[in-house]
């Protein structure tokens, strides 16, 4: 009985976490898809969402209104990024932008630190600091928030791709950009789009997790990171495949603490990804890269 | 789909010097005119970092060798100069072994940290060297970490013994510098005559066009495989160099942060060329120092720099001249 409640307490952290990872990771894939770029900036911005909303609350003394501004805040940063950055180069090939948001993640933390400051902050869970307990599971409640907004961010994306417009012009810039561009989509617009949507995500994964890990401007790193394991976990590119890396590394992590020892817990986790992808090169849910001759 | 690795078509217009002097003697001369330094820098806190920057040259020319060159994204490359540095310091402090002993074992140690990520890694294509190298280096710095009883732990490693002569040891700053001198020499000499022999030749081919080289009979996966090795190798080298001039190592030298950062130091000194590496050396040694008396901008700084010349020379600066004269060649015609 002490071994099942112990399981499901780890598992719950771990699909806390997870959803966390899955945002980051859908971020992550979402830029990947319409440039082929590795995104390092997607981690700041997770940072950038948990600090700006320390700091609106104060203002908005409303929990709901601080995060809602603070992400749309951090969204139009994406924006700006891409326009200042991305846009301006002359032949934006996948490698030269990754580098350009290795130069872009270093500006963004200093931004953060000199702006909102070195010390770390946090607020309360948005419905307070609770636990609840089922059958003496004690589940923090920020985790059933975290489960709960990601979840409605995750069908609200769904039906961004699948149904809009816009959603659907983005999807076919990334499948193929000439052929897009020839049927009328805007294809630059359509990276200015991803990044938007990428610094959204990323943005919502920081102001729902501060509540329980506190934000500093030096964590960003290690968000992004994440994102990209659970994105190549996952599949890159696909966005259904960035849940499933999300959560299977979050539940890696939270099961290889509480097993094996959490001091080589980066190393656990690392170690059954790295062993995953050899064994399934394309990630868990991607299609496999067929390359023609 | 874009991958980063299909699109190093325009790193790969490699120029090893051919005009005038031959590459060797080019070589030779930049190194005669690297011995003044000594000489002529103020005080001694200048000759370490002189150090420091051979020590990056050996770095960055290592993984300009893998990158530029050879088309794969490493981002392991701070990880095995950490395989390297710990192999040879603790052969050294745990078990008496001799700097000069410690250096070769340092490269087959990175060499065989390289070996083992890239037999399953490089059979594929695209993104999982990357990948797997970040994965691997996450690994390596929680295992420099965590096995305190080898590594010292987060408090670093204590008491390694600098490199000796004829039982003189080489424990100033001035007297280590012909010694990370001459190792950064002969690293250079070797990715200079590999360059020019029939491995760099396949290994240019693989990066510029894999199939195409495989309908020739290069076999692509031995030679990503081997050049992988022999940059980490090198990568080693430089590790041993700096934990024995140092005499100390400590964890966070090694992080996926500096990996990071080396990559970005082969752009920007310029990917593919031979002497890029130098200015990427010179820039990672010499910006932090510039930049310490702004505090807090120094980051900032360092960033908005590092984004201009990524945008207005994606070919970094040693694709400078190269851009110059063909905007000349483009107003004259």
């Amino acid at each position: 009985m002490q071994t099942t409640t112990a399981l499901l307490q780890v598992l719950s952290s771990g699909i806390g976490t997870g959803a966390v990872y899955a945002l980051v990771a859908l971020g992550f894939n979402v830029v990947f898809k319409s440039t082929g770029a590795m995104n390092f900036a997607q981690g700041e911005w997770v940072v950038m969402g948990g600090m700006v909303t320390a700091l609106l609350i104060g203002t908005f003394s409303s929990v709901g209104l601080a995060v809602v501004a603070a992400v749309v805040l951090v969204g139009v940063v994406g924006l700006l990024s891409e326009r200042l950055t991305v846009q301006p180069l002359k032949r934006p090939d996948a490698l030269v932008i990754t580098l350009v948001t290795i130069g872009l993640s270093i500006v963004s933390r200093s931004l953060v630190m000199l702006v909102l400051g070195k010390k770390p902050v946090g607020y309360a869970g948005f419905s307070g600091n609770t636990a609840l307990s089922f059958g003496g599971v004690s589940i923090q409640s920020q985790t059933l928030w975290i489960i709960a907004i990601t979840l409605a961010f995750l069908v609200v994306m769904h039906a961004f791709f699948e149904r809009t417009i816009l959603g659907k012009a983005l999807r076919a810039a990334a499948a193929d950009r000439e052929a897009a561009a020839i049927v009328g989509v805007n294809v630059g617009s359509t990276v200015l789009l991803s990044f938007g949507i990428a610094a959204l995500a990323g943005a919502l994964a920081g102001a729902i997790v501060t509540p329980l890990t506190l934000a500093s401007y030096d964590q960003g790193a290690i968000f992004g990171f994440k994102g990209f394991s659970a994105a190549m976990l996952g599949g890159l590119g696909s966005l259904p495949g960035a849940v499933v890396g999300g959560l299977a590394l979050g539940l890696l992590e939270a099961f290889g603490s509480f097993y094996i020892s959490s001091d080589f817990k980066d190393a656990i986790a690392f170690a059954v990804l790295l062993l995953i992808l050899f064994v399934r090169p394309s990630g868990l849910l991607g299609r496999a890269d067929i390359v023609k001759v | 789909m874009a991958s980063i690795e299909a699109k190093t078509g325009p790193m790969t217009h490699s120029r090893l010097p051919q005009r005038g002097l031959s590459r060797h003697a080019r070589l030779a001369l930049v190194w005669l005119a690297l011995a003044a330094v000594p000489f002529v820098v103020p005080n001694a806190y200048w000759i370490s970092l002189a150090n420091l920057a051979l020590i990056n040259l050996v770095l960055i020319a290592s993984l300009n060798l893998l990158m530029g060159y050879g088309g794969q994204i490493s981002l392991a490359h701070a990880g095995f100069f950490g395989l390297g540095a710990y192999a040879s310091g603790i052969l050294n402090v745990r078990y008496g072994v001799p700097p000069w002993a410690g250096l070769p074992a340092a490269a087959v140690v990175a060499g065989l940290g390289a070996l083992l990520i890239g037999i399953p890694a490089l059979r594929l294509r695209g993104h999982y060297l990357a990948m797997a190298t970040l994965g691997w280096n996450a690994i390596l710095v929680v295992f420099f970490t965590q096995l305190v009883g080898f590594t010292g732990g987060p408090n670093g490693l204590l008491g390694v013994e600098p490199f000796s002569i004829f039982g003189h040891a080489l424990d100033t700053e001035a007297k280590a510098f012909p010694l990370a001198w001459a190792v950064a020499f002969f690293v250079m000499l070797a990715i200079s005559n590999l360059l020019a022999s029939r491995i760099g030749r396949s290994i240019r081919a693989v990066a510029t066009n894999e199939l195409g080289a495989q309908s020739l009979g290069i076999d692509s996966f031995r030679t990503k495989l081997a050049v992988f090795v022999l940059s980490a190798g090198m990568a080693g080298i430089a590790g041993s160099l700096y934990v024995h001039i140092n005499q100390y190592a400590s964890p966070e030298t090694f992080g996926i942060a500096p990996s990071i950062m080396l990559l970005v130091m082969v752009a920007i000194g310029g990917a593919g060329t031979f002497y890029g590496p130098m200015l990427g050396a010179l820039i990672y040694t010499a910006v932090p120092q510039i930049l310490l008396d702004y505090e807090d901008a120094e980051l900032m700084l360092f960033g908005l720099g590092l984004l201009v010349v990524l945008i207005l020379f994606p070919r970094g600066l040693a694709g400078i001249p190269a851009a110059l004269t063909g905007l000349v060649r483009r107003r004259r015609a």
